[in-house]
């Protein structure tokens, strides 16, 4: 058993009555790791957050945190694991500050310690001159630096993130990025779930793609696009016959080819000179790097999951 | 045992504290109103039951359904509320906070908002010419056990509800029922034997008769069963809200 690994799941399963929510995932994540967990809707990602703490208990398989056995050890496990979750919780009957002491309250923090870790945390998240202020009246942007605060405020080993900038606008995303690599370069670990292909891919060290309760992959985020997407990509709009003899010319490419009827992507591992002159036949063709986002969508497809 | 109960005690004393004001006018005002009607208005054209008027009758009664009414309200509008609407059960359950100690810090945080409107209710008496016996002094004991049954009750309902709609069985075909039949108004013998045993294998009439006792200092045998009921009660109602809220929280 490897002592590093903070969290070491394997072959956890977990069925909601005839649906396999989760169906045997393993997976572990070495201190000081960020890993990120990827997936469609109604993948099961949730899920296996909701195992690691005990609120959903799984149907087979077993889940260690921090070396102990989640089943027989939840109240030593969750002390040590702060957990921002998908849906702001806040306490609405109380303060910002109020908020973060109550919850300090739930780990056995006494009020002068907790005082103070907060007033670092709402410091840190640039919500020092909201601290006596009641929830409703701070943004969206503001709560969720604040639940991400109160995730810290047990100075977590291990930092569980459920799609934490979900519905924010850009700026107060990349705020909560740049809060979070600074936290990563603390050595902080964490388990990130995200929709958010750019977030993964700014702060996931190794990633994994999850769809129906299976990974599908798992790997290091360049290189699972470099081998599984390749480099580039080249987007080509068009009449749908001129799409397929386009797809049909570059064959002989080190190239793979994805057509949804209107637009064609051609996934190039290595260079192809056909590809370089369609420009001129007044198609529409976009060429840029391969990136998470065509590895996710070339591996869960581009169907939408809410059936 | 890390007492984590207490903490969500806390937390929930925190939030009403609050509000204090509006929730004890909320709380005490319908038995202080029946006190006055039933007590006052009524009173005067019946004759003394058991040695005592009516209002003296009643009163120990009203204080029983204070606490009833307050603790039983509290862990089904206010309990669902943190489960479903506010989610506050969901970041507790993040925390080393397990859902069996949010389901006794529930209950016992139901009790004690019963037993406070029971003790604001047993101050009031002497206002209206109750003058209690030293005996008065052992009553928030009952009274925070009966707050355990009522809010283990209400928290009972609370693991089963889906909306707040649900509530209304609870209120009309539980609380009020009681509220009517365990002799707060009138003496159980005045009920047919089958109905009265019925009214007997509930908690209510036992605490109505302990208050009524301990209030006017006339202890009795049948006081012992009573109170071993109110105890049987509260653990076992306990114990069942715990079960089924954990049940409705962990999947």
């Amino acid at each position: 058993m490897n002592q590093e690994a903070v969290v070491e799941v394997s072959g956890v399963k977990k069925r909601f009555g005839d649906r396999w929510a989760v169906s045997s995932i393993s997976f572990s994540i070495a201190r000081g790791e960020c890993l990120a967990l990827l997936g469609p809707n109604g993948a099961g990602k949730t899920t296996t957050i909701h195992m690691l703490l005990g609120l959903v208990v799984p149907d087979g398989g077993s889940i260690r945190v921090f070396g102990l056995e989640a089943s027989g050890h939840l109240k030593e496990i969750k002390q040590g694991t702060g957990v921002c979750p998908q849906n702001d919780n806040l306490d609405p009957d109380l303060t910002v500050v109020e908020n973060l002491v109550t919850y300090a309250s739930y780990f056995g923090i006494g009020k002068r310690e907790a005082l103070a870790r907060a007033g670092e945390l709402l410091e840190f998240f640039a919500l020092s001159n909201r601290s006596d202020e009641v929830i409703q009246n701070l943004s969206g942007g503001q709560r969720r630096r604040l639940l991400i605060a109160r995730a810290l405020i047990n100075r977590p080993g291990l930092f569980i993130l459920d799609e934490p900038t979900i519905g924010l606008d850009p700026q107060a995303r990349h705020l909560i990025w740049e809060r979070l690599e600074a936290l990563k370069a603390g050595g902080t670990t964490m388990l990130l779930t995200s929709h958010y292909m750019e977030e993964v891919s700014v702060l996931a060290d190794r990633v994994i793609i999850l769809d129906s309760g299976r990974v599908v992959v798992e790997g290091r985020v360049d290189e699972l696009v470099r081998e599984m997407v390749g480099n580039q990509v080249v987007e080509v709009s068009g009449p749908k016959a001129r799409l397929q003899e386009i797809a049909e010319s570059v064959e002989g490419c080190d190239v793979e080819t994805e057509s949804n009827g209107t637009r064609l992507y051609v996934y190039l591992k290595g260079p192809c000179d056909r590809l370089d002159a369609l420009g001129d036949h007044g198609l529409v063709v976009v060429r840029r790097p391969a990136n998470l986002e065509d590895l996710f969508l070339r591996l869960t497809g581009r169907r939408l999951r809410e059936e | 045992m890390d007492l984590l109960f207490l903490k969500v005690w806390q937390r929930n004393a925190k939030a009403w504290a609050k509000h204090v004001r509006a929730s004890l006018i909320g709380n005490l005002g319908q038995p202080f109103l029946f006190l006055v009607a039933m007590g006052y208005g009524l009173g005067r054209e019946i004759p003394d039951i058991h040695g005592l008027t009516y209002l003296q009758f009643i009163a120990p009664g009203l204080v029983a359904s204070a606490t009833m009414y307050s603790a039983a309200f509290e862990a089904t509008f206010g309990s669902y509320t943190r489960l479903a609407t506010q989610k506050t059960f969901e970041a507790i359950l993040m925390t080393p906070v397990s859902s069996y100690d949010l389901g006794l810090g529930e209950v016992v945080w139901g009790a004690t908002k019963g037993l406070l409107s029971g003790i604001i209710m047993v101050a009031a008496l002497p206002l209206f010419g109750v003058i209690p016996s030293p005996w008065t002094l052992l009553i928030p004991f009952v009274l925070f056990l009966e707050g355990m049954i009522f809010a283990a009750f209400g928290l009972v309902m609370t693991a089963l509800a889906s909306n707040y709609e649900f509530f209304n069985y609870f209120t009309s075909l539980i609380l009020t029922p009681l509220f009517l039949f365990s002799g707060i108004f009138f003496p159980l013998d005045a009920l047919h034997p089958a109905a009265s045993l019925g009214i007997r294998l509930l908690p209510l009439s036992h605490v109505v008769d302990l208050n009524r006792s301990l209030c006017y200092g006339r202890l009795g045998p049948a006081d012992w069963i009573s109170a071993l009921m109110v105890v049987a009660y509260a653990v076992v109602m306990t114990a069942t809200a715990v079960s089924l809220l954990h049940r409705r929280l962990i999947k």
